[in-house]
This record gives C-alpha cells, structure tokens and sequence, in this order.
C-alpha cells in the first residue's frame, strides 16, 4: 500500500489533489456525480467583500490545449459565502476546504481573511493578489513584491489558520514575489494563476471575450506552471501547492518533484467533471509503477545539488 | 447531469450545412428543452447542443456547421463513440402553455423545439410552430413537424420559401403562450411582438456547461443567472428586454 498522504502547514490531506477555485464553484455541483470526499480538500470560488457580477459576457474562449476565461471574480459576497454557500458546502464535503480570498485593496483582504478564518471547516486560506488594487492605478497586487508582501502582512496579522498567497505568473521574477511573500510570513505559496492571453474571432474581427484579455488555462500552460514552481522552490523554504494545466496522477507527480507538496487541477473539471476523482484513484497506480512509496519523499525530487 | 458514451448511429446532411446526428446511449432524464455536451477529440472545450429528440436508448441532434468543432463533428461516422454529458440545464416547462401554444424556432434555434412539440401533444395539446430560415437551402425539418399532426408556417428572409420575412411575420395568430429559441436578435423581436407569456431558450459561451465555472452568466431581473444550469430556458418576466 503506497502513502498519497501530504501535509500543508499542519493541516494533513489523505491526498494531494485539490480542485482548483474557480472551477469547482463550492461543489454542489460536482458532488451530484461524484462523492467529493475523495478529494484531499478543494478550493472554493474566489470570494470577495461585496457581491461582484463579473465581466460581461462572452468570458470564455477556446484555445489549443487550453482555455481564456473573463469571469471576473463573479461571486455572491463573503456574507452570502458564510450564510448560504459554506453550510451548504460543509453537508456535501467533510473536511477542512481551502478558502479563496479576492480584494482590491488591503482593507478588503484583511476584512474578508479575517472573516473567513473564523468559519468551522476552513482549513487553510488561500490568498489571490491577481486582482487589480483600486488604489493604486489598478496595478496587481501581485506583480509587486512590496505589494505582495504588503498583503501577506495585513492578512496574517488578522488570521490564525495558514496562510497561503496564489501567485500571478503575469511577471517577470516570479521567485521575488514568493521571497517576499515568505518574508511577510506567508505559510505558503499556491501558483500558478492565470496568463494573459486573448483569441480574436475573424469573422468578427473583434476579440472573441468581452473583456478582451481573459486568463489561460489547461494543459497549455503546464510547462510554464511547472517551471515557476520549480524556480520558488529553489527561493522559499514554506511548502508550495503547484497547479497549472494539471490533468492526471502523472502531471501531479511532476508537479511535486518539481517542489510542489500539494496540486490544484483547474480547467480539468470543466472539460471532465470527473477529472480530480479520476486523477485520485489513478495516483495510487501511478506511483507503484513509479516505485513511489510515500509521497511526501518525491517532494522536490528533481532538485539535485 | 450525466456522463456518458454514445455511439454515433447516422449523420446525414439535412439542409445547407445543417446534419442530423442520431446518437446511442444513455438517454435516461433527459427532458425537452435541455442540451447536451459533447466531447470532440482535438478540441479542448465540449460543444454544446440542444436535445431535438430522444427515446430510450437514443437520441437525435441537429447541428449547423459554423465552425472547426462542428465541422469536425459532421465528419464523425456511423460506429464512432463519443463521450456526451446529457441532462444538462432545466429545459421547457409545458405546464403553463395553454392548448395552443406558439412554437417559433430560427435557424439552428429549431432544434429543441421538436422534443417540445412532442411533449406537448402528448399532454393533449396542439401547437402551432413557426420556423424561420434565411433562405430556402436551410429549410429543415417542415415535414417532421407536419408529421406529428401540426400546422407549420415556414419564413424566409429573402422570401426564396414560404412566407417572405422573419417568423415574426408569421405571428399574428392567435395562441395560449409561446417557446422561441433562435438568434438573439430573433428572440428579441418575438418578445416584443408577443401578446401572450412564454418562454425562451439562450446561448452563451460556456467553459463547463453544468453550473461550476460562471462563465455563462446572464443578467435578468431576478438576479444573475447561468444560461447552462439555471437556463437555458428563461420565462419571458425573468428577461430585462
Ligand atoms: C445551450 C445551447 C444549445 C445549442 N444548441 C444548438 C443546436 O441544437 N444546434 C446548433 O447547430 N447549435 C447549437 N448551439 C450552438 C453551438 O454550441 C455552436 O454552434 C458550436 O459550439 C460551435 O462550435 P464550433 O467549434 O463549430 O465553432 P467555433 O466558433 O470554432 O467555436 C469556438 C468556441 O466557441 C463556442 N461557440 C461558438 N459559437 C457558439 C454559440 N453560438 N453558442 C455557444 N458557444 C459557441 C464553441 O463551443 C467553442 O468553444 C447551442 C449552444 C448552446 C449554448
Ligand atoms: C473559469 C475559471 C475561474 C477561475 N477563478 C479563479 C478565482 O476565482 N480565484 C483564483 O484564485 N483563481 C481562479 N482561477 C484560476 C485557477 O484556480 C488556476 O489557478 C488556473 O486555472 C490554473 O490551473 P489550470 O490550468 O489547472 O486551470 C480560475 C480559473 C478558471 C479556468
Ligand atoms: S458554463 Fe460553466 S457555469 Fe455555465
């Protein structure tokens, strides 16, 4: 019997697969064909302070091996978060979940963090600073290591739970922005987010999204995904939860030898709602074949010297 | 929601660029009205398609050519398996039709429209239907729908085929309650012609097609709804048009 066991920050998964935010909504809906429990956690819609319609649409477009979305962080609010989703949340999943927290300024990530840690069955917060700061030119939070690390502090000093910041690939040293994160007393760090991209439509001769820009996804962006976990795991010493095109045990397996202690599959879900139990029950496989005993031992593998 | 495997049975050109796919599998749940998702190899995200018939064990979609993934889908043969989630979306309600309800249907809009005729028969009701095409080469699925016992007014924008004009040309007749489904446009122009209440079917660009990725949101006037989940049927009241 191999170990697919993993422990983030204290919190121990029975394994490492966790359904990316955003594409697994709160899991009601992937709990009416499969039993979610199976999963080692997910993580839940981006939440923001006040309710958000997101962007107009069309928000999503196909690309080769992948996806642009421009949902916009559409979410009912963190009061209707904590009143209606998460109760409904806790009757089909049983344990801790990972909570997704948007903002668009350093009072709202406090105010929702804060919040958040506080709710029974919130097992570790995860911090997305892709988001514009309305205070500062609608810069990303995320494309600043001073911003970035202003973040994490204003968002530990109100939590108990462990914090883990999702970084935006859309830079150009993604490792500074992890350090900073790490400095600031960050837990941990969860990447890949989303890449800019667009797909004009010819006929049209207009971009295909409203938005025009929207977020790459998929397969596609595995290699770049997995490059930026193995470069923060060279610059951090907390544990990382990889994500980025991820679609099977074996992607999972790469994903951690590049330093990554847990995986989030994203966009799998949508194409294939049974993507995550899938990858779930093939890990077990994949890992006998791979001689892989206990799973925390691959973390980090292909890092020699 | 389902997920299934289907094997194609036929795919015939019925009408300029426009095929019949009959489908076997699963067909368990399904209601008039829904759609299905399919999975195409070579394409990343599923294609969605109106349910146009079903029996158990079969099920039948018709489809127009617009792009790669349904261009490669008209080149699927008889034996060939597909991976297909049914059930999906909330489809007709047919409790407040009335005995004589509209049905107008534009272009690919036609669909779906069929299953509801049948439907609504079988409940002992008579719709009238009107179909709406751009020119006589698109025409499809008059004699189905003649088959079943209804009256059925066909239009053409450039009048190359039955009525000269857009199905709302058609529409001054008297019903209990109408279904459209067809181009935004199309639909738009029906909601403000109409006299009576109804329903409508929507489009939008989805990501997951059962309700978990928000990409297919609309806006109506009782909140923020997924054409996918919570439509794509919505009641003529719930519109902002
Ligand atoms: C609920 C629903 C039911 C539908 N029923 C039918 C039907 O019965 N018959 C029929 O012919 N067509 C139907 N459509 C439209 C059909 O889904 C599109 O024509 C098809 O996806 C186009 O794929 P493509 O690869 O050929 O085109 P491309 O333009 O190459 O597709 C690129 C991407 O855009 C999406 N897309 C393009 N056009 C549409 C559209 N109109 N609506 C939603 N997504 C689109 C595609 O799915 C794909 O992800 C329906 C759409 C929806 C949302
Ligand atoms: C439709 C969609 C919505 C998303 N929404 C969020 C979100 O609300 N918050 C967030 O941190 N990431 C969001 N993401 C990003 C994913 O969580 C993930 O980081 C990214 O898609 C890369 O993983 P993947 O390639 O497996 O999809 C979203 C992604 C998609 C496709
Ligand atoms: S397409 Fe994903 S919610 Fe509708």
């Amino acid at each position: 019997m191999v170990n697919t066991s993993v422990t983030l920050s204290g919190l121990t998964l029975t394994n490492p697969v966790i359904p990316a935010s955003g594409t697994f909504g709160y899991g009601v809906e992937f709990a009416q064909v499969y039993d979610i429990n199976c999963l080692g956690s997910f993580s839940f819609k981006g939440t923001t302070r006040e309710p958000r319609f997101g962007n107009e649409p069309p928000r999503i477009a196909e690309t080769a091996s992948g996806m642009l979305n421009a949902v916009g962080l559409q979410n009912p609010g963190i009061d209707k978060v904590i009143s209606e989703e998460l109760p409904r949340l806790r009757k089909v999943f049983h344990k801790p979940v990972v909570a997704n927290i948007s903002g668009f300024s350093i009072d709202e990530y406090a105010e929702c963090c804060g919040r958040i840690d506080r709710e029974e069955g919130v097992g570790l917060i995860e911090v997305n600073i892709s988001c514009p700061n309305v205070h500062n030119g609608g810069m990303s939070f995320g494309t600043s290591p001073q911003a970035a690390a202003e973040v994490t502090r204003a968002v530990k000093a109100v939590t108990t739970k462990p914090v883990y910041m999702k970084l935006s690939p859309n830079v150009t040293d993604i490792a500074a922005i992890a350090r900073a994160c790490e400095d600031a007393g960050a837990d941990g760090i969860s990447l890949i987010n989303t890449l800019m991209g667009m797909r004009i439509d010819l006929r049209r001769r207009a971009p295909v999204i409203r938005n025009v820009t929207g977020g790459l996804s998929g397969p596609a962006v595995f290699p770049v995904a997995l490059r930026m976990v193995w470069q923060v795991f060279e610059a951090v010493k907390v544990p990382i939860i990889g994500m980025g095109g991820v679609s099977s045990a074996e992607d999972v397996i790469e994903m951690m030898l590049a330093g990554a202690t847990a995986v989030e599959v994203g966009a799998a879900n949508l194409v294939d709602p049974l993507a995550s139990k899938k990858i779930v029950e093939e890990l077990p496989q994949v890992m006998e074949r791979l001689h892989i005993e206990k799973l925390t031992d691959i973390i980090g593998g292909a890092h020699h010297g | 929601m389902f997920d299934g495997r289907f094997e194609v049975v036929s795919n015939r050109p019925i009408a300029k660029n426009t095929f019949e796919m009959v489908l076997s599998g699963d067909t368990e749940g399904i209601r008039p009205g829904q759609f299905v998702d399919l999975r195409l190899e070579g394409f990343y995200l599923r294609r969605p398609i109106s349910v146009c018939d079903f029996a158990p064990g079969r099920l039948t979609l018709i489809y127009k050519v617009v792009g790669r993934g349904t261009a490669r889908m008209a080149e699927l043969a008889p034996g060939a398996v597909i991976d297909v989630l049914t059930g999906l979306g909330n489809g007709y309600d047919t409790a407040p039709s009335g005995d004589g309800p509209l049905l107008i249907g534009g272009g690919a809009g036609v669909p779906p429209l069929y299953a509801l005729a049948k439907a609504l028969l079988a409940e002992g009701k008579r719709p009238t239907v009107i179909l709406g095409f751009n020119a006589r080469d698109e025409v499809f699925y008059e004699e189905e729908f003649k088959a079943l016992g209804l009256e059925v007014l066909v239009t053409t924008a450039d009048g190359s085929y039955g009525i000269r004009g857009f199905v709302t040309d058609a529409m001054d007749l008297s019903y209990t309650y109408f279904y459209a489904c067809g181009p935004e446009p199309m639909l738009k122009a029906v909601y403000a012609k109409s006299v009576t209440s109804g329903q409508f079917s929507l489009e939008e660009r989805m990501g997951c097609g059962f309700g978990a990725c928000m990409g297919c949101t609309c806006k109506t006037k009782t909140g923020h709804k997924r054409v996918c989940k919570d439509g794509p049927v919505f009641r003529k009241e719930e519109l902002p048009w």
